[in-house]
């Protein structure tokens, strides 16, 4: 997986692509914790985002506690296939995700 | 039917050949999505073993293969010596928890569970052996 990062100010964008498989998903967890001090507004850009396994859900999670706390967070453009796993899991209802 | 076999290191840098022989008889008449589903099996089931069941490095998994598309399904046997453990037998979890109170674990089990036509389970002569089948063609 590839993750390509914009920051505008306290706003990051993180631009998602590929496979967010345990592996990534590690390495995903270490660039948000690397990433969010000062972030008000995290975006998640899941336009290239093909597949997602439990521990990439894991790593949304922890995106989201931490961005509870300290502003929002919101995935966007979510593809069919990352959006049924995280229907499946009631991750829809979890996270706040625009198509 | 026939059966192959693969036997591999339990540790998660060795789960792309898992999933590589896991849908290695799935051709193009297998849709991209059923294809993602038995990836996914695959890896939550693979990453458990390697993640949980041996203690010491050098562990493996025996992966079994038989059948593919069409309504006989794809059957996968993940087979290992780690310590004896169901995964069946986890609890789900409760998917009306806000984000706060969720747990971080058991996704993945529940997610195999949703995703395959039968899961089944036993212990047998020091071997875990979790069985997996799902009907390919569905959509």
């Amino acid at each position: 997986m590839e993750i390509k990062k914009e920051q505008n100010g306290t706003s990051l964008t993180m631009v998602l692509s590929g496979r967010l498989d345990t592996v990534a998903a590690a390495d995903f967890e270490k660039e948000l914790e690397a990433s969010l001090t000062g972030v008000e507004s995290l975006v998640l850009d899941c336009a290239e985002l093909t597949y997602v396994a439990s521990s990439g859900l894991r790593a949304f999670l922890m995106a989201q506690k931490r961005m509870n706390k300290q502003g929002s967070m919101k995935m966007l453009h979510v593809q069919e296939a990352v959006m049924e796993v995280l229907s499946m899991t009631g991750f829809d209802d979890l996270l706040t995700i625009e198509k | 039917m026939r059966t192959e076999e693969l036997r591999i290191e339990a540790k998660v840098e060795a789960l792309p050949k898992a999933i590589e022989f896991a849908t290695g008889t799935l051709t193009d008449a297998c849709s991209m999505r059923e294809r993602l589903h038995i990836e996914l099996v695959t890896e939550e089931i693979f990453v458990n073993i390697a993640s949980y069941a041996y203690d010491a490095p050098g562990g493996f998994v025996l992966i079994r293969r038989s059948g593919g598309e069409g309504p006989e399904g794809l059957t996968l046997t993940f087979i290992d010596e780690g310590a004896p453990y169901d995964p069946l037998q986890r609890p789900d979890p409760d998917l009306t928890l806000s984000a706060e109170d969720r747990p971080i674990g058991g996704l993945g089990v529940f997610l195999v569970k949703k995703i395959v036509t039968e899961a089944h389970y036993e212990y047998k002569d020091g071997k875990n052996i979790l069985t997996i089948r799902k009907v390919i063609g569905g959509a």
